[in-house]
């Protein structure tokens, strides 16, 4: 028996590796994690993407702008608004035409919706990866309610393509601000919730508090944006740096916080929601009236490089196109939040137990498909 | 900084540089050998601090390949571009920004992998997404493959 044991000291100091993924519920997607453990502690982490490459950009160079905006829905597909504004963002400008106040006012609507119902999933998905499977019911049902008004205008709940070069594929469902006013409503109400059931609970705070530390310099240096790189003090919000659409008309605060650890990621994301209500709750009642759709010839986007930048719901979004004048791109990139945001995570990783690199990786919020494309 | 600023400070450090082709943003084509001089002295300099490579990528257009930085910076907010023209499709080399940038390690492992552009000095120069085994670069205007669907 005394030699077992000393089997068993003898394995923990050596190192050993395991493949987390690409099927792991805590991915959320395709992703494997190459981890090497001394015990239950990280040495180094490696990630392996590709899994759902798909050929997005080169898949692009054969289609027109407007075709291409189904393909970007597929990236990041929890801010498929976003994606699809981005896009359309560039070729107008690079057309050199400007969308209508309503167009701006619809889109902006939107993105914000976007937002909250993304984090209301993030919610639900990292208070799950902890242990707390209530949050899954609580933050779907809220979500529920977005992804209704999204139907009733848009006619999908996922993957919308509404947003278009030019202006938006239709005009809103009659019922539009009605909805959203009823939500922001509801939802004002439901938030606190969130907070009672996981912000205060002892056990969440304990395994999130101090875990996973990321300094601004380390956030900078890796391009970590969005509520993940904001937690760390840097403050990178696109909606603030370079406003678009109808962010100049409105009043918000970007919140970062200094901290750096998956507690304070946590709780940008929280307060986020709450600003985008105020977003919403400024605009809803002033949409102006206007065309919905720009009458173009056609798409062409003359011959240059264009660029431009937005936030998503996980942080910067940049479309890169290079144009020859015709009317589809030679080359399209995509500067995608989730990519910059997936490789930081062997420095966060580095030193804590193989539990931590759940609430780790959840509090980054990676979307798989955007990281592959 | 303004962009007379800019390009006196580039030129002293690459005097063969040209002007680039975007209105965007102030842009500079720079020999292949100038690249890491100039994007270092663009992040070390107190009066530019570009700290945040926010988009590397390439490009396969007429002259050659292309490899094009954004970089920008967190406190004064101006931005550049940088680009390199390789001319040589066989063996197009340039070396690594990863050491003043963390993040361009990824970001050029995905340049590789699609263009077949080999960074000097990267610590994993591997295949980022497709699998070791492939046979050539995808986003290459010249990659044939029988799926691809031309118009």
């Amino acid at each position: 028996m005394e030699e077992t044991l000393l089997d068993f000291d003898l394995r923990n100091k050596e190192e050993y590796i395991i493949n987390m993924g690409p099927q792991h519920p805590s991915t959320h997607g395709v992703l494997r994690f190459e981890v090497c453990l001394q015990g239950e502690q990280i040495k180094y982490l490696r990630p392996h993407c590709g899994y759902i490459h798909r050929g997005i950009e080169k898949m692009s160079e054969a289609l027109t702008y407007p075709q291409l905006i189904h393909l970007t829905d597929r990236m990041d597909y929890l801010s498929a608004h976003i994606n699809n504004e981005a896009v359309a963002l560039c070729v107008e400008n690079a057309m050199g035409v400007e969308v209508s106040d309503r167009v701006k006012y619809i889109r902006t609507i939107f993105a914000e919706l976007t937002r909250i119902a993304s984090h209301q999933l993030w919610w639900c998905a990292f208070g799950m990866d902890l242990g707390a499977l209530t949050t899954f019911f609580y933050g779907l049902r809220d979500r529920e309610h977005i992804l209704d008004i999204f139907e009733e205008t848009t006619g999908s709940r996922l993957t919308q393509s509404f947003i278009t070069p030019g202006g938006l594929m239709a005009d809103v469902h009659p019922n539009f601000q009605k909805r959203i006013k009823e939500f922001i409503t509801y939802f004002r109400k439901k938030l606190p919730e969130y907070d009672q059931l996981l912000t205060g609970n002892i056990i969440f705070r304990e395994r999130t508090k101090g875990i996973g530390i990321m300094s601004k310099e380390a956030a900078i240096d890796y391009g970590v944006t969005g509520p993940s790189g904001r937690g760390s003090g840097f403050s990178c919000d696109i909606r603030k740096i370079a406003p678009y659409s109808a962010y100049p008309f409105v009043k918000f605060n970007e919140i970062t916080l200094p901290d750096g650890d998956t507690y304070s990621r946590y709780v940008v994301r929280i307060k986020e929601m709450w600003e985008s209500l105020n977003i919403l709750e400024q605009l809803v009642d002033n949409i102006p009236q206007g065309p919905t759709m720009l009458e173009l010839k056609a798409v062409k986007a003359p011959k240059g490089e264009y660029y431009q930048r937005v936030e998503t719901a996980r942080g910067e979004l940049g479309v890169y196109i290079v144009s020859d004048g015709g009317p589809s791109p030679a080359r399209i990139h995509y500067r995608t939040p989730n990519f910059s945001n997936l490789f930081v995570i062997n420095k966060l990783a580095k030193g804590h137990k193989i539990a931590d690199l759940v609430a780790i990786s959840g509090s980054l919020d990676l979307v798989i498909p955007d990281i592959d494309r | 900084m303004q962009t007379e600023e800019l390009t006196t400070l580039i030129t002293a450090l690459a005097p063969d540089q040209k002007p680039g082709i975007s209105k965007q943003y102030p842009e500079f084509i720079l020999p292949a050998d100038k690249l890491h001089e100039v994007a270092k002295t663009l992040k070390e300099n107190p009066q530019t601090k570009m700290d945040y490579l926010f988009s590397l990528t390439a490009a396969d257009r007429k002259d050659g390949l292309n490899v094009i930085y954004h970089l920008t910076s967190t406190e004064y907010h101006h931005t550049v571009v940088l680009r390199v023209i390789l001319a040589d499709r066989e063996n197009p080399m340039v070396a690594t920004v990863s050491d003043l940038w963390s993040g361009a390690e990824y970001l050029e492992r995905e340049v590789f992998d699609l263009f077949g552009i080999k960074f000097e000095n990267h610590p994993d120069l591997r295949r980022l997404f497709l699998d070791d085994g492939w046979v050539g670069y995808p986003l290459r205007k010249d990659y044939k493959d029988s799926f691809i669907f031309e118009r």
